[in-house]
């Protein structure tokens, strides 16, 4: 442990200013057609080998989803939920931090769970019923998914009161859906963060659709990142297709909290081009047309046809990025094909620290019973 | 160490003495019923010549004070808890002494309390936080049984809880409704809490000591009601490790499961059932519900052969059913009568001007005694 921070945590001043109008239009850097736009306030100038990094990883993220996707459907995994649509918003959001910044992640977000280092091995294990919330992302600074929707910004928020705490310059990142900011954890969450003016980011993936509601059932405001007038913190609004324009803005954001200027909420406009889940049918609750619209704006192609202009991509790039996504997409499947289960006892031994006489009891119980039936 | 506060002013002051003098929030006690709460003539309060003498409200300020003095990883926050102190004065003090990063006050937010205090510890601190009120628990009832209870088995073993959550609970203290309510059957049924009720100062001093330094998320209701009963408090050493019960009395002839509040309850029962009887209670006071020291139970009742459980709480799938079947699943054979439950109703908990006619006294206690004690 260390020291704790001798000066107090600030609490907000935002309670005496307006902030800032929030921008309907979102921040975009690259155009759907892969041309940069004339947003100015923000930078898509990175070095060649993060700009070609950051296409690695949308594409190994993609590849990966597919293989998760495929496994499922082959009956070795119970449930997925895909991220296919959403790799720019996940991959530019996690991309700018430090690996000491937590993540408290949904469930989604195959993306900064592949930035982290974390393996497939380690996401694996939820969906195929191997172990809840996947298995050691705490030593990576990340969080375990959130099945429960919302309630995790509450951990974000208690952790970057945990790093003002401590001294830290790191930020915390909750990331949230839209159906999430319906929840009242997150609207506690928000809260609490602003009033404690604590280091702490809001990610929240507005992919348009909360299983079969709309973004449009989900709320009255102008927009998600609206209600962070409200809250007295910034809110702005980005395109969650265009990697370049989530990285600028969550680096934005992660400047201002290490810098002890509070917390941010970001809502990257994105799409959610596969089912909520593998148990979902989105046929019966969106149009075919719709569906095309956003397929017209994937976030790959587009960021592909950027960097052909920039003289980033190369064929060689592309063969490196096959590679690696090939070899995840094996490293996934051996891990799941015929794993085998963990120990029974493991899950009366992880309840307490301290276990209690009526586990000890249970657990014997259990045994014996498995002992009679072998 | 800074003061330890005396008894600050309290709502109610101006309200007639309750019988017994030292019982501040209390009414007097039902008629016939004699006053189970006449602290100062309690057998089960044995009092050490050197400790200073405290309330029970002193004694969990004074465990805050120590537990935040001996480790810097120990927060107290919570609604009211440090600029007023809380609204019992439970944590007065505090933010003064250890400064507004380690002692501080949050919106009014039960679940963010809680959901808090789980970053918290992920990120290594050892939260303490208080929810206000019993039935103030119920919007931080998600956060609690779905992550505060789990997050050490869903990170298989990886991440610790050492959240102990201090909730003023229980009923007796004319409030108005959601400030008297049981809770514990909640937690109880929720895999991954542990949960303590104490029933005097030195062990509500000793079980928030043990509580805090636990690996594990505990629940600590604190019995409200007895608040300002004063026992001479020895900080030197536990009377008794985590997880044990305490024979608070002992007695040939019917065992008394019971905790918190009514600990005092039972033990003047049990004057009134040797005075008028001559039978002898045995009064167990669990003190930790979760982990469960059943042997103390189960030694008991196979000397006696007959049981009663009692608590506030409504009767069903309380506290008290989970105890009847154990010791007749465990103790069949030693039992010479039927295991009987005195507890509140299954309503919900009534209006203050009803609530001595709810709660179980030592008559209710002693209906279930005699039935017992007719069998076979």
């Amino acid at each position: 442990m260390a020291e704790l921070s001798a000066a107090p945590a600030p609490l907000a001043s935002a309670a005496t200013e307006v902030p800032p109008a929030v921008g309907m239009e979102p921040v975009q850097l690259v155009a759907p057609n892969g041309a940069p736009t004339s947003e100015h306030r923000y930078t898509r100038e990175l070095p060649p080998e993060t700009l070609g990094w950051l296409y690695e990883m949308m594409v190994v993220t993609r590849g990966l989803d597919t293989e998760f996707v495929n496994l499922q459907r082959q009956g070795e995994l119970a449930l997925f939920a895909s991220c296919r649509g959403q790799e720019a918003a996940q991959i530019g959001a996690a991309a700018c931090l430090r690996k000491t910044d937590w993540l408290f992640p949904q469930y989604r977000e195959i993306g900064a769970f592949l930035l982290r280092g974390i393996t497939p091995a380690q996401m694996g294990a939820v969906w195929r019923g191997k172990w809840h919330g996947g298995l050691g992302f705490t030593k990576k600074c990340c969080a375990p998914i959130s099945i429960q929707i919302g309630t995790h910004g509450l951990h974000a928020v208690g952790a970057a009161m945990a790093a003002q705490r401590l001294g830290e310059d790191s930020v915390t990142v909750a990331f949230l859906g839209d159906g999430a900011t319906s929840e009242g954890d997150a609207h506690e969450a928000l809260n609490l963060a602003a009033v404690f003016n604590a280091p702490c980011v809001f990610f929240v993936q507005n992919n348009q659709w909360a299983i079969s509601t709309p973004v449009s059932h989900q709320m009255a405001a102008p927009s998600i990142a609206h209600r962070a007038i409200g809250y007295g913190m910034p809110g702005i609004r980005v395109d969650g297709n265009d990697v370049l324009a989530c990285y600028a803005v969550m680096a934005e954001a992660a400047q201002r909290a290490r810098e002890g200027g509070g917390p941010t909420l970001i809502e990257a406009v994105t799409y959610r081009l596969g089912p909520h889940t593998t148990s979902d049918d989105p046929t019966r609750y969106r149009s075919q047309a719709e569906l095309e619209h956003w397929l017209a704006l994937d976030p790959i192609p587009r960021y592909r046809r950027y960097l052909q202009s920039v003289g980033v991509w190369s064929e060689r790039l592309e063969e490196r990025v096959s590679a690696r996504s090939k070899r995840l997409r094996t490293e996934l499947r051996e891990s799941v094909v015929d794993a085998d289960d963990f120990d029974v006892t493991e899950m009366f031994d992880t309840v307490y620290h301290d276990i209690t006489p009526e586990l000890v009891r249970q657990r014997e119980e259990l045994l014996t019973e498995l002992a009679r039936e072998a | 160490m800074t003061q330890i506060i005396e008894r600050p002013p309290m709502q109610g002051d101006d309200a007639p003495e309750p019988l017994g003098g030292q019982e501040r929030w209390g009414h007097h006690p039902p008629e016939g019923q004699g006053d189970d709460r006449g602290i100062g003539a309690d057998p089960m309060l044995t009092a050490v010549p050197t400790a200073p003498t405290l309330t029970m409200a002193q004694a969990i300020n004074r465990a805050l004070h120590d537990a935040m003095a001996a480790d810097e990883r120990v927060l107290v926050f919570g609604e009211d808890v440090a600029t007023l102190g809380g609204v019992f004065r439970v944590t007065e003090g505090l933010a003064d002494t250890f400064g507004g990063q380690r002692c501080f006050d949050t919106p009014l937010a039960e679940s963010a309390i809680v959901g808090i205090a789980i970053g918290m510890a992920i990120r290594g601190f050892v939260p303490v936080p208080e929810i206000q009120f019993d039935g103030f628990a119920a919007p931080a009832f998600d956060q609690m049984v779905s992550h505060l209870a789990k997050y050490r088995m869903r990170t298989r073993g990886d991440v610790d809880m050492p959240v102990t959550i201090r909730i003023p609970s229980f009923g007796g203290i004319g409030a108005v409704e959601h400030h008297s309510e049981s809770t514990e059957s909640y937690w109880l049924h929720t895999a991954g809490l542990k949960v303590v009720v104490p029933s005097t100062p030195s062990d509500a001093y000793w079980l928030l000591r043990q509580s805090i330094t636990s690996r594990d998320p505990v629940i600590y209701l604190e019995p409200k009601r007895r608040y300002w009963t004063r026992e001479a408090l020895d900080t030197n050493a536990p009377a008794l490790p985590f997880g044990r019960a305490a024979v608070r009395r002992t007695g040939a002839d019917v065992t008394v499961v019971t905790y918190g509040s009514l600990v005092a309850t039972a033990m003047s029962a049990a004057d009134l059932a040797a005075d008028q009887h001559g039978w002898g209670l045995e009064v167990i006071d669990l003190r930790s519900l979760n982990p469960l020291d059943f042997d103390t139970v189960a030694d008991s009742v196979r000397k006696t052969g007959r049981a009663v459980v009692m608590h506030e709480g409504p009767r069903t799938l309380g506290f008290g059913a989970e105890l009847a079947a154990r010791i007749q699943e465990e103790l069949f054979y030693h039992l010479e009568a039927p295991v009987l439950r005195a507890t509140g109703f299954d309503t919900p908990y009534p209006p203050a001007r009803l609530e001595k006619l709810w709660l179980p006294g030592p008559d209710r206690l002693l209906d279930c005694v005699e039935r017992v004690m007719e069998q076979p």
